[in-house]
């Protein structure tokens, strides 16, 4: 069970207490809050404090060196009026609503293709797998950076059919391209998701469909899909949560600065810019919070959106 | 619901708990190849046609890349195959030594963060997965729920208090900022799995030994952990390699080049060489692949488990 339907089926129970809570001498808070000592204060002192600090800072105009000063709404006017930051919105959106849906494609698609009995199952699977490890690593976004400069295989290979490839990362034009790509190419931990997935689908579904001259594409829409609906809901969130954070890949490719001219300035890469290059703290705590607010929306609308089309048969 | 990691094939839903068989696939030997008709096998011959196909054009850039940092420099631009002329070794001594340090300190810097947030995870990890999994107290639906919500909190949030937070007990260029979390739990995703695999061990371990007068840290140590060693593996293993391929981190904290973990040495690597060296560039960068690609060879087999199970990167 995932994270996701854990935490739904905890706000459905809730005020349903269960027959191990209603024993009477269950319970042993001292034991419990011993072994949960590390997590409490890490929660406080790492996650939750921080959080009200950077809400704080949000408001504040603050540089690290001389104290905040509160400025109140200051910071989020300033952010309607900042070019280079509505900018780095749309990279990043245009990032998450091509790239995601479009590496869940591809996952799906290799999920279905090795599901059915193939031999050298597991020669694929780690074959398509090791991508998706190797993907968050600075040397991947390097060699991503050769594959898709000028000189580089892409254009090596294009070359061999006699066309002139442009400078894939050095324009405004295809740089993100790229950088969707890389994402694209890191399906294999969602297929592997899939895979799983796919496995808990009894066969005597289809078998009762075959009987009933169902065909296969048939079978795929009524069957597979609304039975894998759970899973893909479950790849749809993690990875749009994800994908809004997404920084390593476009700050090697581009240098560290989003060019050529911010076509790859993340929203996450401006943050890191303001923060940590010109140390407007303020700022970047307040686009922190924005980027919070824009995640948990989506993350709203898309369980909103789960009740009309993710499938739960129990 | 109890999901055990080593008997289900997991990221489940609900057939686990339905008290309904969750398998009624056909084992797979008994689909024989006498079985197969013509078609069955032109369709399977189509299907590994594509697999080959797509899996060959996955892996060909690292491939590439493994050949490239093996040739002359020059031949980076010009040469899309993989043949091999001459094994030339002189992009790896080189790279080895174009930073301020030899690359094998960096390497070192890494080890010793990703040791240090190991133990942390596998500690505060296990200990409050302990408390969610078997005790009964005040908040705990309150306290999981919160939980299960930091994993999905961005980082960005609290980057920058926290960066003040460690910048003023004058941590930046130490390694604590990026293992003092871990020793607190921080990666809550962890403690999820882990709690899921706790659920699926059987609760008469835990209360034999309690009517043999165990208390909870003896039935922690001497029944639970024992039997968690396959979650406390991927747990490992994903920390592993995430520590490693940590960037954002080792950015904003380690600022002084003897502090350099892989990865921003890379960073620096890139933006201190010309184009003209990418030999050497590409030959470090498979040195700080092949730690991964190491724990992936031989940790697969956990990995696809915990990655199935509970759904992650």
């Amino acid at each position: 069970m995932s994270a996701i339907s854990e935490l739904s089926s905890l706000s459905r129970k809730k005020g349903k207490a269960t027959a191990e809570e209603k024993k009477a001498n269950g319970r042993d808070n001292k034991a419990a809050y011993i072994f949960l000592l590390p997590w409490l204060v890490g929660l406080v002192a790492i996650t939750i404090g921080p959080m009200l600090m950077s809400l704080y800072l949000s408001f504040t105009d603050y540089n690290l060196l001389q104290p905040p000063e509160w400025t109140g709404a200051d910071n989020f006017i300033r952010m309607l009026s900042d070019a280079r930051l509505h900018n780095s919105l749309r990279v990043t959106f245009t990032y998450v609503f091509i790239g995601v849906p479009l590496q869940l494609a591809v996952a799906l698609l290799i999920a279905l293709v090795l599901d059915k009995g193939l031999r050298g199952l597991p020669f694929y699977r780690s074959v398509f797998y090791l991508p998706s490890l190797l993907g968050g690593s600075v040397a991947v976004a390097i060699l991503w950076k050769q594959i898709f400069g000028t000189t580089g295989l892409v254009n090596q290979v294009l070359a061999m059919f006699g066309i002139q490839g442009p400078g894939w990362i050095s324009d405004p034009g295809t740089a993100l391209g790229s950088i969707i790509l890389l994402h694209v190419w890191t399906f294999g931990a969602p297929m592997i998701i899939f895979l799983a997935g796919l496995r808990q689908i009894p066969t005597m579904y289809y078998e009762a469909a075959k009987v009933d001259g169902a065909t296969t594409i048939q079978q795929f829409w009524r069957i597979t899909m609304p039975m894998l609906s759970p899973i893909i809901f479950f790849n749809l969130v993690l990875q749009i949560i994800g994908s809004f954070q997404s920084f390593t890949q476009a700050f090697i490719v581009s240098g560290g600065n989003g060019g050529p001219s911010d076509s790859t300035m993340f929203f996450t890469l401006y943050l890191y810019q303001k923060g940590f290059g010109q140390f407007d703290m303020g700022y970047a705590s307040a686009m922190a919070w924005v980027l919070l607010l824009i995640i948990g929306v989506f993350t709203a609308i898309n369980f909103i959106a789960s009740k009309y089309w993710v499938f739960y048969d129990d | 619901m109890t999901t055990n990691l080593e008997t289900l094939p997991a990221a489940d839903k609900k057939s686990a708990g339905a008290g309904k068989p969750t398998n009624h696939r056909k084992p797979r030997e008994s689909r024989g190849t006498l079985a197969f008709s013509r078609a069955q096998r032109t369709k399977s011959l189509v299907k590994h046609a594509i697999l080959i196909l797509a899996g060959g054009l996955m892996i060909y850039p690292l491939l590439w890349m493994v050949v490239s940092s093996l040739r002359p420099n020059e031949l980076i631009f010009r040469e899309p195959g993989l043949w091999l002329e001459s094994l030339e070794m002189s992009n790896y001594t080189s790279g080895w030594s174009a930073l301020t340090h030899p690359f094998g300190h960096y390497m070192i810097n890494s080890a010793v963060v990703v040791i240090g947030s190991i133990l942390g995870n596998l500690i505060s990890c296990s200990m409050a997965a302990y408390a969610f999994a078997r005790l009964q107290f005040t908040g705990k639906k309150l306290f999981f729920g919160i939980m299960l919500l930091t994993i999905m909190l961005p980082f960005h949030v609290i980057i920058v208090p926290q960066y003040i937070l460690f910048s003023q007990i004058g941590w930046v260029n130490t390694f604590w900022p990026l293992i003092v979390p871990k020793l607190l739990a921080t990666d809550a995703f962890f403690v999820f799995l882990m709690v899921q695999f706790i659920r699926g061990i059987p609760k008469e371990l835990d209360e034999a030994a309690r009517i043999d007068g165990a208390g909870h840290p003896r039935i922690f140590l001497r029944v639970i952990l024992p039997l968690m060693v396959p979650a406390l593996a991927t747990t490992t293993i994903f920390t592993f390699i995430w520590t490693w391929n940590d960037f954002f981190g080792a950015l904003i904290y380690l600022t002084d080049p003897d502090m350099f973990t892989v990865p921003v040495a890379l960073r620096a690597f890139v933006d201190s060489q010309s184009a003209t060296s990418w030999g050497s560039l590409f030959a470090m960068s498979i040195v700080s692949l092949l730690p991964v690609f190491l724990v992936f060879l031989f940790g697969q087999r956990f990995l696809i488990k915990g990655i199935a199970t509970t759904g992650i990167k």
